[in-house]
């Protein structure tokens, strides 16, 4: 017995509300963040995680508060990403009552800001995410892009050399999204969470195509994942965290139960 | 009123340990960096997260050194994640800095490619996440939390104690560390209690109860 591999349902909350796009579009609401978190805290999850996507900067504001009347309820560890781009966003989050904060375009365009984040504030707090697409060609050796603002925008930055570069900087954590897999349900990209979380001394969390409870083994036996996220099989109560985790350990995975 | 005192030293999750000491009890829950308040203070919470350097550096800097020493002597005293640590005499984190030498012992960085004593599994370090908690002693504390609870961690240094009589509980990650700290008034624990929902919520509840003898 040791370290439990985490179940971690994400949260993406546009003006202070849970929603779930699949491939960024088609958006359904979930509902109300904080009787969301309530939920999924009682049913034994390891993390939370939120993604602001609110569009606007004027209501930036909305997830400080979701944070707040979270933070002061759930007693496990917050996340929270989107929009974190100056050290005085992730002082705010901090503040707040979150955790750690999952940074992703800021750290593309200046990797020295995750350098600084991470001295100022510590690794533990610093997630990179990467949000990663299959780039190679049938019969090529498997490759992988960095992908920007929400999978629209490529970077040329090589994942794996991206991934490696991250943890020089100083992150204490990998959220890894496969944008190809994101929202279909179809299972995580095991190759590229594999490769990832090989490279990488610091712990990775996938993320993009949980379907079915199956695919959250699938992560952490096969693509070598220390924790797993999701979103939609959890918002629309397809199944509980706690049958994801007793199936988990029922297939050898070692969880909190 | 009973006053409980979490230190404020401007490094990191003040508010989190405030909010899940409310959340136990109606005790007064000070966040606060005025000498003379944590002195009056029936409890004191040494709290922390970050780099080590910064953490003392800062102790230093806001003349909370000498209150910490008395009230550490004289108070229930609860040292959380890196407020634990900073308690040792020293820490090989950022190439070696001297602590306030409370307890004797040293603090340790998590060896390079540590692995798995039984998988051989590679493991990955900042150590974060669940794991068990032995409860080596018994103790307040840890009245009603069940053995080898769950708590959550986030760390890549440990604490590691002259003698092994002050460990309370130990943890394995690689190799067994010493997660929880016992002398006297003084509990120390490795783990976030405020982020291990219950079992965290408890021994917070257990704190704020304790009269300081073991």
């Amino acid at each position: 017995m040791g370290l439990a591999k985490r179940i971690i349902p994400c949260m993406d909350v546009d003006n202070g509300r849970v929603v779930k796009g699949v491939k960024f579009v088609d958006i359904r609401d979930a509902g109300d963040p904080v009787e969301i978190a309530k939920r999924y805290d009682k049913e034994g999850a390891d993390e939370l995680t939120f993604l602001d996507i609110t569009a606007s900067s004027d209501n930036r504001e909305t997830i400080v508060h979701v944070v707040q009347d979270v933070a002061g309820q759930v007693f496990i560890p917050l996340t929270v990403g989107g929009g974190i781009r100056e050290l005085t966003d992730i002082r705010r989050m901090l503040n707040a009552g979150a955790d750690k904060v999952a940074i992703n375009t800021a750290a593309v365009a200046n990797p020295e800001f995750v350098k600084k984040a991470a001295d100022r504030f510590g690794s533990q707090c610093i997630v990179v995410a990467i949000d990663a697409k299959s780039v190679s060609k049938k019969g090529e050796a498997p490759r992988w892009e960095i992908y920007t603002h929400g999978g629209r925008k490529a970077t040329g930055l090589d994942a794996l050399e991206w991934a490696c570069r991250m943890v020089q900087y100083g992150a204490g954590e990998i959220l890894l999204t496969s944008m190809d897999r994101d929202g279909t349900k179809i299972g995580f990209d095991i190759p590229l969470t594999r490769a990832i979380c090989d490279a990488v001394t610091i712990p990775v969390i996938a993320s993009g195509g949980v379907g079915d409870l199956r695919h959250l083994v699938e992560g952490v036996t096969e693509g070598h994942a220390d924790a797993v996220l999701a979103a939609s099989i959890f918002h629309f109560a397809e199944y509980s965290i706690g049958e994801a985790k007793r199936y988990m350990a029922e297939n050898g995975v070692e969880v909190r139960l | 009123m009973a006053i409980v005192a979490v230190i404020d030293y401007g490094m990191g999750n003040l508010h989190s340990v405030a909010k899940a000491l409310g959340r136990v009890s109606d005790i007064r829950v000070e966040v606060t960096s005025d000498a003379s308040l944590i002195r009056r203070a029936d409890r004191v919470v040494l709290p922390g997260v970050g780099a080590m350097r910064d953490c003392i550096s800062e102790i230093k800097r806001l003349g909370l050194d000498d209150v910490i020493y008395d009230v550490a002597k004289t108070k229930p005293f609860l040292g959380v994640c890196v407020g634990m640590q900073a308690l040792m005499d020293f820490s090989e984190e950022n190439a070696g800095v001297e602590c306030l030498g409370i307890v004797p012992g040293s603090v340790k960085a998590f060896e390079q490619n540590l692995k798995d004593p039984l998988t051989d599994a590679v493991l990955k370090v900042p150590h974060m996440g669940w794991n068990q908690v032995y409860q080596a002693t018994k103790h307040p504390l840890w009245r009603d939390i069940p053995q080898d609870s769950r708590f959550y961690f986030v760390h890549s240094y440990y604490a590691q104690p002259e003698h092994p009589g002050p460990v309370a509980a130990s943890t394995s990650y690689g190799h067994p560390f010493a997660s929880a700290l016992v002398q006297d008034n003084i509990f120390a624990v490795q783990f976030h209690p405020e982020k291990s929902q219950q079992a965290g919520l408890t021994l917070y509840a257990n704190f704020v109860n304790w009269d300081g003898q073991c």
